[in-house]
């Protein structure tokens, strides 16, 4: 019996209509009214249980070309629910009507919700019923309007030009001044008066623009508010204005540590909607590239935690093999950071002349230098003494608040998609899932040294078994368009042309697919309403769901254990506010 | 020459000297950091990068100071010269030759603690004076810390005290003329040597500064030259508690074929270095592993070492 058979018998009453999509994953649209026990029950109560809220995402449905095949409404809300035991995902849809509609809160059921509602209003102005703090998340407080809202405008030159006033000035500088109690917290206990710190938004410990305010007694931390945004860019609302193909470098900034890492989630999701299967070459060199970043990212997580913690050193020399994994990087892809490499259908070009020398003498050099980390920073007593038993996860709590990739698996529970839900060809590679116990910021640590080492074998099999196929598709849709017909006629012409310059319209439908990312399950969640741009796009950022467990990790610890907390945890400010 | 101007001119060239050799710690500790890094270094500025810390002093000397308006205007003004004017007053006691010394007090060692645990005061009060949260964090962390160093380092002098007989420096050194103290205490040779660092505020005891949980700790607030009087304070307490090593533990300027003045560099420069290694190589404590390490480590450690000369000094007799 799957999932949509076994919510039906369980509610007979409530009318569920199933939506049809690209990924597969059971899409059911209920009514707002029952969601709260729905969800309840795949949390609780159902066999093999949906124990993790993966993603939350709100859709304003007014403004499709097509009618999609599903209740009829102005907006929706998906809740999109992971089960570990099933390794099975399901989908609800609650439809809401009205101009500024209002849907439930299930932070009681989810704690992890809080975030996702807060974007949802922030984004849609839907209003989120019972929420414990209803405020702005990703847009400044003196926002005006909702910009997910299809009214709402997309281009610079669509808005009335931007001008600091004395007056507006005066405004955001007393938007930043905290009140205590409308962040939840307190300004002084039963017997303390608390100090209250700001911490950031610039501030060396937080890797980019992240405020914390710390509600303090001593040293010691007794509570915080997380008040992200400040790297906020609009990266949704840019996918409902650019075409699918030139949507790619966007995706590159969202988490911009790992480059081509950002490009597969969209593209796959985009070659499941529109139908195009990736040919063998490409989808290695798409492994080839992204084991590589994941190498990449890893290295800047690695020193940039050490110096976190106070070791200056390990830092240059990370930079410094980052800088050698770029040097592969750039000479396949011509680009370092943001390469923009892959293509919807394959990759941008073949691989050029003597790649593989590259990628060898990579292979040989780097397995030492990860000896030499464990070495000098790993075994260190210091090092120990400041990250074990620091940023406790446990399995439960790391599921309970959406907690994905190296730092779920740093608690014991081996959830790697490249194993779980192989995507482009990845069960084809021998590799191990590297895991841990504690949960935490040392096994966080150890997990991913480890992982660096695997990724070197995943490199070193793709290198040797290069397939010699094509490395893009040759389906119709795949970018950029094929020009061996294009002089043949001047249908062939123009068709090339619009593909070009317009981008090429990709069949209705949706879908989310996730990849195993550094930071852990990132993912793309795409509609198309038969155009050559998005209707909407979601995505689905570890970051953004690591860095909400802040303040569960760090309640009762030092300052100096926070910075260890948020090092060990690898976010980056761009894959959190978008 | 009358003992009283010998004595001016040499306090007037090791003032001179000290200075110098502060501006040259900037260039020493740079490039040394470079080397343990794969780094190069500054090395544009005049040969090998020699007159870097020129330019850095310059520069220093651009910026604008910056006096917050919250701040606490006199004692903020105040601070940074009290931890410069301490530790230039402690080296007034520090033999370097037989002949090149200001003072020979006979309560030298004495002295040398006292103005150690003075240079604190610098620290707390720029804490306290910038009026912002992250600084006076940063000056309490510096006052705990001190508070719990010193006693460590107080207990393992004693012992090098007993052994030599006399609290004046020169008789120490003297006591030591061809068998180091450090071979004689090496306990309290390691635990001088980790409370130096922690007096001198480096990693892994750089709590007070902290880069990543403080911003910059106590001198947060600091710009320009009052800035760089924090950075003088904190190299000359290197070159102060280097010195001291040398003349306590590793036998001043006792050595073969050298000239004494040479010995004793070579010395002090040994012990810089091991200072900037360390800083290369170690993370940092938390704060509160920071006291547990000078309370329940060093503490009783020193005390053991302690009794223990005493011990075999009585069978010795």
């Amino acid at each position: 019996m799957n999932a949509v058979q076994e919510l039906q018998a369980r509610f007979p009453d409530i009318e569920f209509t199933q939506q049809q999509t690209g990924d597969g994953i059971a899409t059911l649209w209920l009514d707002s009214a029952r969601l709260r026990e729905v969800l309840s029950y795949l949390k609780s109560e159902a066999d093999k249980p949906y124990r993790m809220l993966y993603d939350l995402a709100a859709i304003d449905e007014r403004a499709r070309r097509i009618p999609a095949d599903q209740p009829e409404c102005d907006f929706s809300v998906a809740y999109h629910l992971l089960s570990f035991d099933r390794n099975d995902d399901i989908r609800l849809k609650i439809p809401l009507r009205g101009e500024y509609p209002s849907a439930p809160s299930i932070t009681d059921i989810w704690p992890n919700a809080n975030w996702y509602e807060r974007e949802v209003w922030d984004q849609f102005g839907i209003n989120i019923e019972n929420h414990p703090c209803l405020r702005r998340i990703l847009n400044p407080p003196d926002w005006a309007g909702h910009p997910l809202r299809k009214e709402h405008p997309a281009r610079a030159t669509d808005m009335p030009g931007y001008t600091l006033t004395e007056e507006s000035h005066q405004r955001e500088e007393e938007g930043l001044e905290v009140d205590p109690e409308s962040w939840g917290l307190a300004s002084e206990g039963d017997d303390v008066e608390y100090m209250l710190l700001n911490f950031g938004p610039h501030h060396v410990g937080t890797h980019g623009l992240l405020r914390l305010i710390l509600q303090m007694s001593g040293e010691k931390i007794d509570d915080l508010a997380v008040d992200i945004g400040w790297h906020h860019r609009g990266a949704e609302k840019m996918a409902e204005r650019q075409s699918f193909h030139t949507y790619i470098p966007y995706t590159d900034r969202i988490d911009y540590l790992s480059g081509v890492q950002n490009n597969l989630p969209y593209l796959l999701t985009v070659e499941k909607i529109a139908g195009i299967s990736v040919p063998d070459r490409a989808q290695v060199i798409r492994v080839l590239l992204c084991e590589l970043f994941r190498i990449a990212n890893h290295l800047v997580w690695f020193g940039t935690f050490a110096s976190d913690l106070g070791a200056m050193s390990p830092v240059f020399f990370t930079f410094n093999d980052r800088e050698r994994v770029f040097d592969v990087v750039e000479a396949i892809t011509g680009g370092r950071m943001h390469p923009q490499w892959f293509r919807i259908g394959g990759v941008s070009a073949d691989l050029p002349e003597g790649w593989d020398k590259l990628v060898s003498d990579f292979l040989a050099y780097f397995p030492a230098r990860i000896d030499e980390y464990e070495q000098i920073i790993v075994r260190n007593a210091i090092f120990k003494h400041r990250t074990k038993g620091i940023g406790l996860y446990t399995t439960e709590s790391a599921i309970e608040w959406g907690v994905t990739g190296p730092n779920l698996r740093s608690t014991g529970l081996d959830w790697d998609l490249r194993k779980k839900r192989p995507y482009s060809g990845y069960d084809q590679f021998d590799f191990e899932i590297p895991t841990a116990t504690e949960g935490d910021s040392y096994a966080r640590t150890v997990v991913r040294i480890e992982e660096m080492r695997q990724s070197l074998r995943i490199i070193k099999q793709a290198m040797c078994n290069m397939p010699a196929v094509p490395y893009k598709s040759d389906n119709r849709l795949a970018m950029p368009p094929r020009k061996e017909e294009t002089m043949v006629a001047i249908e062939t012409l123009i068709n090339h042309f619009l593909a070009v310059s317009w981008g090429q319209p990709i069949p209705p439908g949706e879908a989310m697919i996730s990849t195993e990312a550094p930071k852990g399950n990132y993912g793309y969640h795409l509609i198309s309403d038969g155009s050559n741009y998005a209707y909407r796009c979601h995505i689905r950022t570890p970051s953004f769901a690591h860095l909400q467990t802040t303040p569960i990790l760090t309640k009762g610890l030092l300052v100096s254990d926070l910075i260890t907390i948020l090092g060990s945890l690898d976010y980056v400010l761009a894959d959190v506010d978008r | 020459m009358t003992p009283g101007l010998w004595t001016l001119v040499i306090g007037v060239c090791l003032l001179a000297g000290l200075l110098g050799l502060t501006t040259g710690m900037i260039w020493i500790e740079r490039r040394l950091l470079a080397q343990f890094q794969d780094r190069l270094g500054p090395n544009r500025v005049g040969p090998l990068g020699l007159f870097q810390p020129i330019a850095d002093i310059i520069k220093l000397f651009m910026k604008e100071d910056w006096m917050p308006p919250f701040a606490d205007k006199l004692i903020f003004v105040i601070a940074p010269g009290i931890i410069v004017v301490t530790v230039l007053l402690a080296f007034a006691v520090v033999p370097i030759t037989p002949f090149i010394k200001v003072s020979d007090a006979n309560v030298g060692l004495l002295f040398f603690l006292g103005m150690a645990s003075m240079g604190v005061y610098g620290i707390v009060l720029a804490g306290w004076a910038s009026n912002s949260k992250y600084s006076l964090i940063g000056g309490t962390r510096a006052a705990a810390q001190m508070l719990s160093y010193e006693l460590p380092m107080g207990l393992a002098v004693v012992s090098v005290v007993m052994l030599a007989g006399s609290l004046r420096l020169s008789d120490i050194v003297n006591a030591q003329p061809r068998l180091w103290f450090c071979v004689l205490q090496p306990l309290g040779f390691v635990i001088f040597t980790i409370a130096g660092i922690a007096e001198a505020r480096r990693t892994p005891f750089d709590l007070p500064e902290a880069d990543s949980e403080l911003i910059a700790g106590y001198h947060t607030e600091y710009s320009s030259m009052k800035f760089a009087l924090f950075f003088m304070g904190e190299y000359l307490d290197i070159i102060l508690v280097s010195a001291m090593v040398t003349v306590l533990y590793l036998g001043g300027w006792h050595g073969p074929l050298l000239p004494p003045a040479l010995w004793f560099i070579i010395k002090m420069f040994a012990v810089i270095f091991l200072f900037v290694w360390v800083r290369a190589v170690l993370p940092r404590y938390r704060y509160d592993q920071l006291m547990t390490l000078g309370w329940k480590i060093l503490l009783p450690l020193s005390i053991v070492n302690l009794v223990a000369t005493g011990a075999v000094m009585l069978v010795m007799r």
